[in-house]
């Protein structure tokens, strides 16, 4: 014992969470081309990438780790609580070893459910003090997608939970073939980034490290993103999206899925493949709010629609708070927190996003204005 | 009054132990530490994920980032047990009469001393291996409850249900009861004991406000301590029905801090308790008599390992901040 090593004494400085960003996207829609493009890149990043088959990736410098999916269900009476515990296990083994790399990076299966691969990241304790979900990405490939929205639920989830979409292979679509399936992607989610790829093409700095589940940082990024769907919103330079259309498209009654419904005077046709969703968007606006009404509501809503709500988001004015409140969820977690100051030239006013199924959007309008303070 | 050796490594504990009477100290970066006349290092893999001591005290297997299973004896020697493999090989038991058992994902394996090896297939990922105190009989906790299997023979496995993640399974040492500590905040338990094919008997431990991570068996199985709360929670198991229907104890509680791992005397009824602050205290069960053992630290307790006489305990930190406290001074 008298011989123990002389070594440098560890600092208790606090160590800021690992960013993690998710892959999803159907087989063949350009997963791994985009992972080899991260991992070979010279960006001076090191990625530690959990997969769930190590399948054509090969670079030797990073750290992967091959795993097995599991869902678990939490035991708390709630169906729409899940995690998935082989992440769980991996990232409290990476973590333990941390220095290795700057950020991690999850790739799903094709026909991955993203809900408990994000939840994992709010709902497991150990794993949230350590790392924190930077973005939810899904690479959609373009020439295939009508065909995948017929025939399968998860090709709709992922681009519904995408905080980021790529757009992929659109050099085997026609321009016009690739503007219907741009609209079909923004009626099933209005408030996601969308860029426009070959070979997974982008810009690494357009996927990774974005913040977007940090919805403080998000809405300094884009201050419009809950705009997307409202056609007062004219597309300005700071949005950074890559598409050159008009927002005015995207009028929440776009998605309103019903079969017979029609698109009040826009200037396209319907693409046919909107017959394929069943995911849906609720755009709210009101004015400043009671807290004591809008917490209430909030949560009574989520415990309820919890299992119909994919994401939600939004900024919330409160009465006599100068302060703008961001709010996000996953079905039934619900999390919030003041951002910053409003601007001087900044209108108080309050708005959520749900992106769900089955939402009653004429109930949560009414009960939202409700909570007007 | 309790005098503390201690060792910096300047790396993440996994374990402290005491192999013959040798500490040991086994790093997250597959380091092994032995201090024995000396610091001698053994690096057995590039990644070290788990690690149990053998039965008989006087070697560690361990489970690593590179797929290894490795054992390492008192005396140094190095065996390679699995060469390189590409899972991680992320729990691992040691067994009666040398035999190991590893898993990784779905499957786990037994080696035994004579060089046989048998692979059981699971349908979910292995969270947990145990065996059994008497016979070679192997406990592995998955998802949705436990499933128990002789080695030999090919009856099939019992299965233990109880709905929800199970990431960590042990047998009281009279093999009269079967515990795991679930990815939610809670213990559960069966009773072994029951009439075959009779109804399961279920124990349901809950009310902890963390994941429960280290446990720890009282000497003849008494009592079951825990971590994952302020306090250490005791469970008294000597009844037929084990803790059923009685509070357990609450030793050892600091307001600002949780315990993170407890290992009970093998002697006496007294708990060592290791605390989120790098904090031991030894506390007695009877009278819930403290002593303190180790002041904080820089980082949490992750281990805590008595000597067979109980003179002696290691422990091991996250910050690499370790030690081995003589408690006679």
């Amino acid at each position: 014992m008298s011989e123990a090593p002389a070594s440098t004494p560890v600092s208790p400085v606090p160590v800021a969470p690992i960013p993690v960003t998710v892959l999803t996207g159907y087989l063949g829609a350009g997963k791994t081309t985009l992972l080899n493009r991260i991992l070979s890149e010279p960006h001076g990043k090191r990625y530690a990438v959990i997969v769930n088959e190590f399948g054509e990736i090969g670079i030797d410098n990073d750290l992967i780790v091959e795993s097995d999916e599991e869902i678990y269900e939490m035991n708390n009476g709630c169906v729409c609580c899940t995690v998935r515990g082989d992440l769980i296990r991996v990232v409290e083994g990476l973590m333990r070893r941390p220095g290795r790399f700057d950020a991690i990076i999850v790739e799903t299966t094709g026909l991955a459910d993203p809900v408990p691969v994000a939840q994992t990241f709010f709902m497991d304790d150990d794993v949230r003090a350590k790392t924190r979900l930077d973005a939810v990405v899904a690479l959609v490939d373009a020439r295939h997608l009508p065909a995948r929205l017929k025939d399968s639920r998860e090709a709709e989830d992922q681009i519904a939970f995408a905080d980021v979409v790529l757009l992929n292979k659109t050099d085997l679509v026609t321009p016009e073939e690739l503007e219907s399936i741009e609209r079909t992607v923004r009626a099933i989610n209005p408030s996601a980034r969308i860029h426009r790829t070959e070979r997974a093409a982008v810009p690494l700095d357009k996927v990774l490290d974005r913040g977007a589940f940090d919805l403080s940082r998000a809405l300094e990024n884009d201050p419009h993103f809950l705009d997307h769907d409202h056609p007062d919103h004219a597309c300005g330079p700071d949005c950074d999206h890559d598409h050159d259309h008009d927002h005015g498209h995207h009028h929440h009654d776009h998605h309103d899925h019903t079969h017979d419904h029609h698109h009040h005077g826009h200037g396209h046709a319907a693409p046919a493949a909107i017959h394929d969703i069943t995911v849906q968007s609720v755009s709210l606006r009101a004015g400043p709010v009671d807290p004591k009404k809008f917490f209430p509501w909030i949560e009574k809503i989520t415990q309820l629609e919890g299992p119909n709500i994919l994401r939600l988001k939004g900024i919330i004015a409160f009465e006599g708070d100068d302060d703008r409140y961001v709010i996000q969820g996953v079905h039934m977690i619900v999390e919030g927190d003041h951002q910053r100051a409003w601007k001087e030239d900044e209108k108080r006013e309050s708005r959520l996003v749900f992106i769900g199924r089955d939402l009653d959007r004429e109930k949560l309008e009414r009960t939202f204005l409700a909570c007007q303070a | 009054m309790p005098t503390v050796a201690p060792i910096d490594i300047d790396d993440h504990c996994l374990t402290a132990v005491f192999l013959d009477d040798v500490p040991v100290f086994a790093l997250a970066s597959g380091e092994v530490v032995r201090l024995d006349h000396g610091t001698h290092r053994h690096t057995l893999h590039d990644g070290l994920l788990c690690s149990a001591v053998g039965w008989d005290g006087k070697s560690l297997v361990t489970g690593g980032e590179d797929g290894k299973v490795m054992r390492l004896g008192a005396d140094g020697s190095e065996t390679t047990l699995r060469a390189p493999a590409r899972k991680w090989v992320s729990a691992i038991a040691a067994g009666p009469q040398g035999a190991v058992a590893f898993a990784e994902g779905r499957a786990a394996t037994v080696l035994l001393a004579d060089g046989t090896e048998r692979t059981f297939e699971e349908a979910r990922t292995i969270e947990g291996l145990a065996f059994a105190p008497k016979g070679l009989r192997l406990a592995m906790a998955r998802y949705n409850g436990v499933s128990l299997t002789f080695v030999h023979g090919s009856a099939p496995a019992m299965d233990f249900e109880w709905k929800g993640a199970h990431n960590q399974v042990l047998f009281s040492p009279d093999n009269r009861f079967l515990v795991t500590a679930m990815q939610e905040n809670a213990l559960h338990g069966w009773k072994l004991d029951g009439k075959p094919g009779g109804e399961q008997r279920h124990m349901r431990m809950t009310g902890y406000p963390a994941k429960v991570k280290s446990l720890s068996w009282s000497n003849k199985g008494k009592w079951l301590a825990s971590s994952g709360a302020p306090s250490a929670i005791v469970w008294p198991f000597s009844g037929k029905d084990g803790p059923m229907g009685k509070a357990p104890l609450e030793l050892g509680q600091r307001a600002d801090t949780m315990v993170t791992c407890v290992a009970c005397h093998p002697v006496e009824d007294l708990v060592a308790i290791g605390f989120g602050d790098g904090m031991v205290l030894a506390v007695r069960i009877a009278d819930s008599k403290e002593a303190l053992l180790r002041r904080p630290g820089k980082g949490p307790i992750t281990s805590l390992a008595w000597n067979r006489p109980g003179r002696l305990l290691a422990f091991g930190s996250q910050a690499g901040d370790c030690g081995v406290v003589d408690i006679a001074g």
